[in-house]
């Protein structure tokens, strides 16, 4: 089963639950897809870490052939090239569609690597950890995430539970880290803001078809705007996490609050319970 | 000599904008002629790459010399590769500060700004 976490917004507590869950799913993998800022491994802190590069195709030109036919200028949506006195590019603006190569009727342009990124696999107790990073000043994190649904694909072959701690927000990064999820669980905060942030995910889900619950982070007694949220809108609530000085205590200090406390052991071992049944059953309904 | 200058509207009495690659217009003035004409930025509503295309723009123009309050990094590469001055105005008016370069008052353009990709 292949598990997405993700929220409208950063601090919500994505990385906690994806963490805590993939702690006490017995030989889970986790995978990070949130390239811009991973965090899960300051928590598993993975052991025997192998590291690949991530590269995409950009395009160099040939100065020799180039005729100035501005052909491939006129033709980039991102403006990634200009022609002053010869062809410039800009690696940092190009987008790798590889149209610029096409066009170029003098073959001109070809194509070579940049690195934009890294994806580093590693283990922690029984737990696969894979964490996409990208690299400063890169446009777009989607290259990285592509890669990552690869580990995605394998680990599921492999009849293991995957739990993708996905970027925040609602964007093309978010969109990608779902492809593969056949489950999805949004994390929100009791506050008005934490519903706004949830109803962007919540509008995400829905188009990508996914099946999805809810659970409640940072829960304190009185007014909870989210749940109020999932229950005008007919959302499954998966559980509730309290807001608790002693988790956040663990958590700040870089621990797996699963593997320190027994209490939370049981918790999040609860709550991952809920979390398959729930998704077996919806993935049974809607296969 | 051409001289370009980002400007606000197509008209006489437009003020610089404050902005290189998201001035609505060109203003292409020949010092020759002592005419101006008006261009487009079709870079202006462009969601990324604005000041590489307005540079593109600029450059087609024929100028040899750019006259604006401030410019990014991607767009000053290309201005310079065509071996176009950037100076830095100090009037508000395009008219003031096409007259205050004639008179050789306006000095070069320094301060290249990283850009403000997103921002």
């Amino acid at each position: 089963m292949n598990i997405a976490i993700l929220s409208g917004k950063g601090g919500t507590g994505k990385t906690l639950l994806a963490v805590n869950l993939a702690a006490v799913a017995n030989g889970a993998s986790y995978i990070d897809c949130d390239v811009e800022e991973p965090n899960g491994h300051l928590f598993f802190k993975p052991d025997s870490l192998e590291v690949e590069a991530v590269t995409v195709k950009i395009p160099q030109i040939s100065d020799d052939l180039c005729d100035g036919c501005l052909h491939c200028v006129e033709f980039c949506k991102f403006n990634a090239l200009a022609y002053p006195n010869k062809l410039m590019i800009f690696d940092d603006i190009c987008h790798s569609c590889g149209g610029c190569v096409l066009l170029c009727p003098q073959k001109a342009l070809t194509e070579r690597d940049k690195a934009i990124g890294e994806i580093r696999t590693g283990k922690s107790k029984d737990v696969d950890v894979v964490t996409g990073i990208m690299n400063s000043g890169v446009a777009s994190g989607v290259p990285i995430i592509d890669e990552l649904q690869k580990h995605i694909q394998q680990k599921s072959k492999e009849e293991k539970h995957v739990f993708i701690d996905c970027p925040p927000g609602s964007s093309c990064v978010v969109m990608d880290s779902i492809k593969n999820a056949d489950y999805c669980i949004l994390v929100a905060e009791p506050s008005i803001f934490g519903v706004h942030n949830l109803e962007m995910v919540h509008e995400l889900v829905e188009l990508f078809e996914k099946d999805y619950g809810v659970v409640l982070n940072k829960v304190q007694t009185g007014e909870n705007p989210a749940e109020d949220y999932c229950l005008a809108n007919d959302i499954n609530i998966l559980g509730s996490i309290l807001f608790d000085p002693e988790l956040g205590l663990i958590n700040s200090n870089g621990k797996i609050a699963a593997r320190e406390s027994a209490d939370y052991n049981r918790f999040f071992s609860a709550l991952l319970d809920a979390v398959l049944k729930e998704a077996r059953v919806e993935t049974t309904i809607n296969p | 000599m051409k001289i370009a200058i980002p400007v606000d509207k197509e008209s006489k009495d437009t003020d610089v904008c404050t902005s290189f690659g998201r001035a609505l217009f060109f203003l292409i003035y020949d010092c020759e002629s002592e005419e101006g004409q008006f261009l487009l930025n079709d870079a202006a509503k462009m969601t990324g790459g604005a000041g590489i295309k307005a540079a593109q723009i600029v450059v087609d123009s024929g100028a040899k010399v750019l006259l604006t309050p401030r410019c990014g990094k991607n767009a000053a590469d290309v201005i310079s590769a065509a071996d176009i001055s950037i100076h830095k105005t100090i009037h508000k008016t395009a008219l003031e500060n096409i007259t205050a370069f004639l008179a050789d008052e306006l000095d070069t353009l320094d301060e290249i700004h990283a850009g403000f990709h997103g921002a």
